[in-house]
């Protein structure tokens, strides 16, 4: 028998709302499954068991009292850059160590709202600033398929928790790939939201034009659900769209894919794609096709500029968003007796050697002089990307392709080269760029047994239909249901 | 050589919006005594997270100042990131607006010493406040209430070419704005604050020299002051055969002294760029032409009008115009007045004279006055129209009006102040004082003619004061000489 933990957050409900299981049982589980894994995973940088249990205990109440909610009773884990209310959120930096939020995000809050269990914060890239969860100034997160191996990031601690039963959903966000990457790397399923679709109120911003919230979930099905209830319009958020989100869940199962147009991407060499990754992309392709897709051949031929257009904004944007870290208010502070001293000393100390480097690259970017030759340039080239992702969709309905271009990587390999880090998000910028939603989900396993995640990509608001294109391609498939070993010996 | 000065300056007024330019926090009136960081939020302390959101009241009153300096609003303008650290400012970067502000190319109207000037207004956009630092001997703290509190920044055209014209024009300004109620004019709480930039050039010349900025002058005498002397500086250092550098200076109005904050190769790189949390904002024509519909009389057409209408003296006009409070009393006691027979001008007299004394020994203003307009007209009838009572009883009416919130007609009533303007019963009194006093009266005809005043105050003493002082000593005045007449 599986452990309760183990199962997906619509089987669980299902179990709840039949009076199977209840609430304390399952989160109960997850606490066990923690307890057992996380000190190999190190997926969680807080936990909150007595909070959780306690809530736990309130939704089995609420549910007594014939009471129903989309999460009621459902274990979630937050990435640490959400604020949350009375619980730390160092969003992976010595910078914000000890420092609790007085608010919930409104993604947060939404989700206490659906009647979900917060288990605690997980693990991520200091600033959400990497692609490993090594740049995390406390420790890296282990993948659960093989713990000597990153689970991608920066929302790499969502990612193995969801993978390794930690909990049962998670919220990431992604900035230029920070919850697909992770998701294909960890086997489980992860969303980008088309931008502005969900709340950004309380999500300590990376890069503002860029950063949106994600679920991270194990099958279609919960990443619907999960997305449903964050998704719609924030009055706090001037960048959140008017147009809300949809009940995803109720319209997800289409008999087939007839008539689906699936654009599929020319890949390039300098992509460096993994002959395995390759080769369960064109598997997938060929189950699409085999669910009455047609596939047509797109090309974004500005595509090649995302890496260096995404590293000029980005940083620009993060240079500015990371000034409030200055030791006067909250988080570290050091000792000093002028004011420049207590700045310089706040910040040397505080932030780690990545969001250094992505702090220089944007305060040059935006210097006098420079401003028009790399940002403005760099904005030039979004609007021709986006430009891009238009003109294909003029043709297909959605997009279709590798979210990373390799399975897991040893952890250590590349924290030496950053550029060789940064290409690990080659394949999932340009969607980031253009402000368009993506998925990832399992879509195979390469020789060591690492699984590989196929990214479909659809145009604007088209979350709906991204949603079913994945949901039919997971009910032809049975990658999603695959657990790593790691939990069957916990 | 002739130098010829040209000056153009950046005026940061507080925008009068119910709350904060991002956030919900109220604004609230510096009182001085505010405990520190009580009205904060997450955005206005910049915690991780946070997002602002634009204030259209804040936007609205914008619009309202740039339609009153003739300002042509942009559809669309954008809010910028400004980024510098320092501990008063809690994003370290300032939300403003840079490339596209919220509106450009105006001008304000001024009277200089007689002369007439059209001051350009090149641009006008909103921003933030920073908080505030108080520097103790225990170290420095910070006060976040007013950061967030939104600003209005005026720049002008350097059209202004003395001291005098910087200062008529800063104050015009402040006339307007607080005219169309989005600030208090209050200079001492920092409401209003002002930068110079100065430069000076041969008389005649056409180019522009180098030109420094003097930044937070916060009254108007600080700002001539330091514009003077920095033009005097000027002077001097063409006249030595120095150069001009760029500079910027601050203003120590203690020490009437200016200071060198920081020379060029100090200068900031703000590395502006548009703020990615705040879409472009949007002003729809159908929002300008309604704010448009709504704005008030401004302070100098207000008082062209009275100088041609009311044929006003133009410095009474100049003192009633600025508060618009009183401006509207006043307007609405000629009305008054006018309808029965005062005369505005005598109206203003009152105004400038009688009833400031009155509101100065109170606090409450004009709007707490208890005397209406309508009483202040009716008072004036009785003394110029009805001839009813006199300049000195009228006067002590008011100072009872004031106190009481009486009629006029009922204090003259209580206190019998009603003057006698019979002329009979005025004879009869002279003939009386004179009948009594034989040794004045032989004083007077013997030539010491000053005496009259001594004739004149005992008929007022005989009538309790109720004589019109005029006719008393124009009755004494003929008495006395028929009586010299009587005599020879
Ligand atoms: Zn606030």
């Amino acid at each position: 028998m599986i452990a309760l933990c183990d199962l997906t957050a619509h089987e669980a409900l299902d179990l709840l709302r039949s009076g199977e299981i209840t609430s304390v049982a399952l989160t109960a589980s997850a606490l066990d499954r923690i307890l057992a894994v996380d000190n190999d995973v190190c997926a969680y940088l807080t936990l909150t068991p007595e909070q959780a249990l306690a809530e736990a205990s309130a939704a089995d109440a609420l549910r007594r009292a014939g009471q129903d909610l989309p999460l009621l009773g459902i274990p979630v884990a937050f990435k640490d850059n959400l604020s949350t209310r009375g619980i730390p959120t160092s969003c992976g930096s010595r910078m914000l160590d000890g420092y609790v939020p007085p608010y919930d995000a409104t993604v947060v809050r939404r989700v206490k709202e659906a009647g979900a269990v917060v288990l605690g914060k997980t693990n991520m890239d200091a600033f959400a600033m990497g692609s490993s969860t090594e740049n995390s100034a406390f420790f890296p997160t282990h993948n659960p398929w093989d713990l000597a191996r990153v689970p991608g990031g920066s929302s790499g601690g969502s990612a193995a928790a969801v993978a390794a039963g930690e909990a049962l959903l998670a919220l990431g966000s992604d900035t230029g790939g920070s919850v697909r990457q992770p998701a294909a790397l960890c086997g489980v399923v992860g969303v980008r939201p088309t931008y502005g679709l969900c709340s950004r109120y309380g999500l300590i911003a990376f890069a503002s034009s860029l950063d949106q919230v994600g679920p991270v979930a194990r099958d279609v099905t919960d990443a619907a659900l999960l997305l449903g209830v964050i998704a719609g319009h924030d009055p706090a958020d001037s960048t959140s769209r008017l147009d809300s989100g949809s009940d995803y869940t109720a319209y997800l199962a289409r008999k087939d894919l007839a008539g689906l147009r699936v654009g599929v991407l020319q890949s390039h060499p300098e992509d460096g794609i993994q002959a395995e990754v390759a080769d369960a992309t064109r598997r997938a392709l060929k189950t699409l096709r085999d669910l009455g897709a047609e596939l047509v051949d797109v090309s974004l031929p500005h595509g090649v500029y995302a890496l260096s257009t995404y590293y000029l904004i980005a940083p620009a944007e993060a240079s500015a968003n990371l000034a409030r870290f200055d030791g006067v208010r909250y988080g570290f502070r050091a000792a000093a007796d002028t004011v420049e001293a207590l700045f310089s000393r706040a910040r040397g100390a505080g932030f780690g050697p990545e969001v250094k480097r992505r702090i220089m690259l944007g305060t040059y970017a935006l210097s006098a002089g420079y401003y028009e030759a790399f940002y403005i340039q760099a904005q030039k080239v979004r609007t021709l990307i986006r430009a891009d992702f238009d003109a294909a969709f003029e043709a297909v309905d959605v997009i279709v392709g590798p979210t990373s271009p390799t399975t897991a990587f040893m952890l250590g390999e590349r924290v030496a080269d950053p550029l060789e880090m940064y290409r690990a998000d080659a394949l999932t910028l340009s969607q980031a760029l253009a402000g368009i939603p993506a998925i990832s989900v399992p879509c195979g396993f390469d020789a060591a047994g690492l699984p590989v995640g196929l990214q479909i990509t659809a145009p604007e608001m088209q979350e709906l239909r991204m949603l079913q294109v994945a949901f039919a391609f997971e009910q032809a498939t049975d990658w999603h249901r695959r657990r790593p070993s790691l939990i069957e010996s916990s | 050589m002739e130098y010829e000065a040209v000056i153009g300056l950046e005026v940061h007024a507080q925008v009068h919006t119910r709350s904060k330019m991002f956030c919900a926090c109220p604004v609230v009136p510096d009182t001085g005594n505010l405990p520190p960081n009580t009205y904060v939020c997450p955005v206005c302390l910049a915690l991780p997270g946070a997002l602002p959101v634009v204030n259209r009241q804040a936007v609205a009153l914008g619009i309202r100042a740039a339609l009153a300096l003739h300002c042509a609003v942009q559809p669309l303008s954008v809010f910028a990131r400004k980024s510098y650290f320092y501990p008063d400012l809690p994003k370290g970067y300032q939300i403003t607006q840079y490339a596209h502000p919220l509106a450009r190319n105006g001008y304000l109207e001024v009277d200089v010493s007689q002369r007439f000037c059209r001051i350009g207004i090149t641009r006008i956009h909103l921003e933030e406040d920073t908080g505030k630092l108080y520097h103790g001997n225990d170290g420095t703290r910070v006060d976040f209430n007013r950061a967030g509190v939104p600003l209005l920044e005026i720049v002008s055209e350097p059209d202004m070419r003395s001291p005098d014209e910087a200062r008529a024009y800063a104050m015009a300004l402040r006339d307007v704005l607080v005219y169309l109620g989005l600030n208090t004019g209050d200079m001492e709480k920092g409401m209003i604050r002002f930068e110079a930039n100065v430069s000076i050039r041969p008389q005649g010349s056409g180019t522009l020299g180098t030109r420094t900025e003097i930044k937070n002058l916060n009254s108007f005498r600080a700002l001539s002051r330091a514009v003077d002397a920095e033009i005097a500086r000027q002077i001097a250092i063409l006249n030595s055969g120095g150069q001009v550098t760029l500079k910027t200076l601050g203003w120590d109005a203690a020490g009437e002294q200016l200071f060198v904050q920081r020379n060029k190769e100090q200068a900031h790189d703000y590395r502006y760029f548009p703020d990615p949390d705040i879409p472009p904002l949007a002003v729809t024509p159908e929002w300008v032409a309604s704010i448009a519909a709504s704005l008030p009389e401004l302070p100098r057409a207000r008082k062209a009008r009275w100088v041609a209408h009311y044929g006003l003296r133009e410095e009474d006009a100049a003192l009633l115009v600025p508060d618009r409070a009183l401006a509207g009393y006043f307007e609405a006691a000629v009305k008054h007045g006018l309808g029965c027979g005062v005369a505005p001008q005598d109206v203003a007299n009152w105004m400038t004279g009688e009833v400031f004394r009155l509101l100065k020994a109170r606090t409450s203003g004009i709007t707490g006055a208890r005397v209406s307009p309508e009483r202040l007209a009716a008072l004036l009838r009785l003394l110029y129209v009805e001839d009813a009572i006199n300049v000195a009883s009228a006067k002590k009416i008011l100072e009872v009006m004031f106190e009481t919130g009486e009629s006029p007609e009922r204090v003259v009533e209580r206190l019998g102040l009603s003057q006698i303007s019979d002329p009979a019963l005025l004879e009869a009194v002279a003939t009386r004082v004179i009948r009594d006093s034989p040794t004045q009266v032989a004083q007077y005809l013997d030539g010491k003619e000053p005496l009259i005043g001594w004739f004149v105050g005992q008929i007022m003493r005989e009538t309790r004061g109720k004589a019109e002082p005029g006719q008393a000593q124009e009755i004494a005045r003929v008495f006395l000489e028929r009586e010299r007449s009587n005599r020879f």
